[in-house]
């Protein structure tokens, strides 16, 4: 694969895999148990979730919850073999790199001993797991959320916590331009193949991805202020107002009854 | 304010504006616009139309002579009043010619509900605005999708939507009908015909004599140099070739007859005389 082979295809990967996970649109509809919830109630219930799994302290709680994130994903109707790879897809990224030193150089009782120097402690092997099993359970309920809500009525949701306004804008902002920026980058990648004959040297490789990379950002910055100037023009003083039509119904009481029960047994076991 | 009670809708005395680093955009126009007017603005690419527009919509101010819109000299100043800006707001509505800048919102049905809401017209009335112009510009069925989804066209036409939900008085479009098929053109051109009336006004920016000849009561042609270099009524411009070239309206090409070549400007020079 040559340099620009490379780039070209992390770029256009990059910008599919961000699609796929996102831009779910047809999940969102499908009528499973998370798609029939209040958006609110899914926010609020996988926050307290996600707070229970970083204080957790032992595998069982952790092991509970991924179990319960699977019976959930079925029967929202999501296929099995879809979630796990966005899963399993950005958990390498954020464990690895944390979780593979710390089987080496956490002290304790040997477990492993590899060339009779390089050892594996148990207290390791137990740090490592328990990390990869919290960013197992975060991450799903991040995946859960996006694939089962509407990214509006996530956003909405966020307004309703009373997130402040400007954050809930940029957070709507990068969602609406991040895919326009990322073909208008692929567009550039595609334009230059179309011009080039041969290969690049990885030098010259890196200049034009720097470059490219300039480029991109001017380009941001020009939209941003057009698009802000867009904004005043139709009224906009600062703060977004927005229309909410959320109702609670009985399910999503129920489903935040059940999720407070889970919270709540997860966490008295952590003091046993 | 309700109505135009002010005389003009638009008066430039002198009015420029230089980019930052002294870049001129715009040089010593002077104008009267008022209502019922259908006015294009034509002019050959950087010559100043956009940022016009962006004056009239104060969104950016005059850095030399005075721009006056319903009364009022347009100032930094000037909207730091929020009354005249929530008034201002609601009679001025303006189209960008990007449809990427104009659709922020998350779906569509955010998009056309966003100005009504920001400029705190109740919920109801920016429900019932919101269905209206969807059902106006045949969108209902795209409701609920992000403009991300948007066809070029679809996201031309929710951009006017947006626009159109203020219910403003004057409507301010740049380059409309760019990056759409004649058949869209054709539907945009007879809704704006429709929308048009003796209590509303209409400025455009276009490089399309066509849309010109079939919508403009006025043209106003600027010229390279950034200023003025013709004002009047379209069929006096679209019969002058000399004037088209001079302003790099139409272009000078060759033509080849068996063996003889020979260069004329493409324009067509056809009327209607009803």
């Amino acid at each position: 694969m040559t340099g620009e082979g490379f780039l070209t295809k992390n770029i256009s990967g990059i910008t599919h895999t961000l699609e796929s996970v996102i831009v779910a649109e047809d999940l969102c509809r499908a009528p499973g148990l998370l798609q029939r919830l209040d958006p609110r109630a899914k926010v609020v219930t996988f926050a307290l979730f996600i707070v229970t799994v970083g204080l957790a302290r032992s595998f069982w709680p952790l092991s509970a919850i991924f179990a319960l994130i699977l019976a959930v994903t079925a029967a929202s109707r999501i296929s099995m073999g879809f979630f796990l790879k966005r899963i399993f897809l950005f958990i390498p990224i954020f464990t690895l790199v944390i979780a593979i030193p710390a089987l080496f150089v956490t002290p304790g009782s040997p477990l492993v001993t590899m060339a009779s120097k390089v050892i594996i402690t148990e207290q390791g092997a137990r740090t490592a797991g328990l990390l990869f099993l919290r960013v197992t359970d975060s991450m799903s309920f991040g995946v859960l959320l996006i694939l089962t809500t509407r990214w509006t009525s996530v956003l909405a949701a966020l307004r309703w916590l009373r997130m402040p306004s400007l954050l809930v804008d940029i957070l709507g902002m990068t969602y609406r331009y991040i895919f326009l920026l990322l073909h208008s980058t692929n567009s550039m990648f595609l334009a230059r193949r179309s011009r080039t004959l041969g290969s690049f040297s990885s030098n010259e490789n890196r200049r034009w991805l720097t470059r490219a990379l300039g480029t991109t950002m001017v380009k941001s910055r020009h939209l941003s202020e057009d698009v802000y100037l867009a904004m005043l023009s139709r009224g906009y003083q600062g703060e977004t107002r927005v229309l909410n039509d959320f109702k609670m119904e009985y399910r999503d009481f129920l489903w935040v009854a059940f999720a407070l029960v889970a919270v709540s047994v997860a966490i008295w076991s952590n003091r046993l | 304010m309700s109505t135009f009670d002010t005389g003009h809708v638009f008066e430039a005395k002198k009015l420029s504006y230089d980019y930052p680093g002294g870049i001129a955009a715009l040089k010593k126009l002077s104008f009267a616009i008022g209502a019922g007017e259908l006015v294009a603005l034509v002019g050959a690419n950087g010559s100043g139309k956009s940022t016009l527009l962006k004056l009239m919509d104060g969104l950016i101010f005059p850095t030399g002579g005075e721009l006056l819109a319903l009364g009022q000299s347009l100032s930094e100043n000037a909207f730091k009043s929020g009354e005249f800006r929530l008034d201002f707001r609601r009679r001025v509505g303006l189209v960008f010619q990007d449809a990427d800048v104009q659709l922020f919102s998350p779906t569509v049905w955010d998009e056309v509900t966003f100005g009504p809401l920001q400029l705190g017209i109740s919920k109801n009335e920016v429900v019932s605005r919101g269905q209206e112009v969807l059902q106006l510009l045949g969108l209902a069925h795209l409701k609920e999708r992000p403009p991300y989804l948007l066809s070029g066209g679809e996201k031309k036409k929710v951009s006017l939507a947006s626009v159109l939900s203020l219910h403003p008085q004057v409507l301010l479009l740049d380059e409309p009908t760019t990056g759409l098929d004649p058949w869209s053109q054709g539907n945009l051109i007879d809704f704006l015909l429709q929308w048009a009336d003796k209590d509303k006004c209409l400025v455009f920016s276009t490089q399309d004599l066509d849309i010109v000849e079939e919508i403009a009561s006025r043209v106003i042609i600027i010229g390279a140099e950034h200023n003025i270099v013709a004002d009047g009524k379209p069929e006096d411009f679209l019969s002058d070739p000399d004037l088209l070239l001079r302003t790099n309206l139409v272009h000078e090409h060759s033509h080849r007859h068996k063996d003889l070549v020979h260069r004329h400007p493409h324009v067509h020079e056809h009327h209607h005389n009803d």
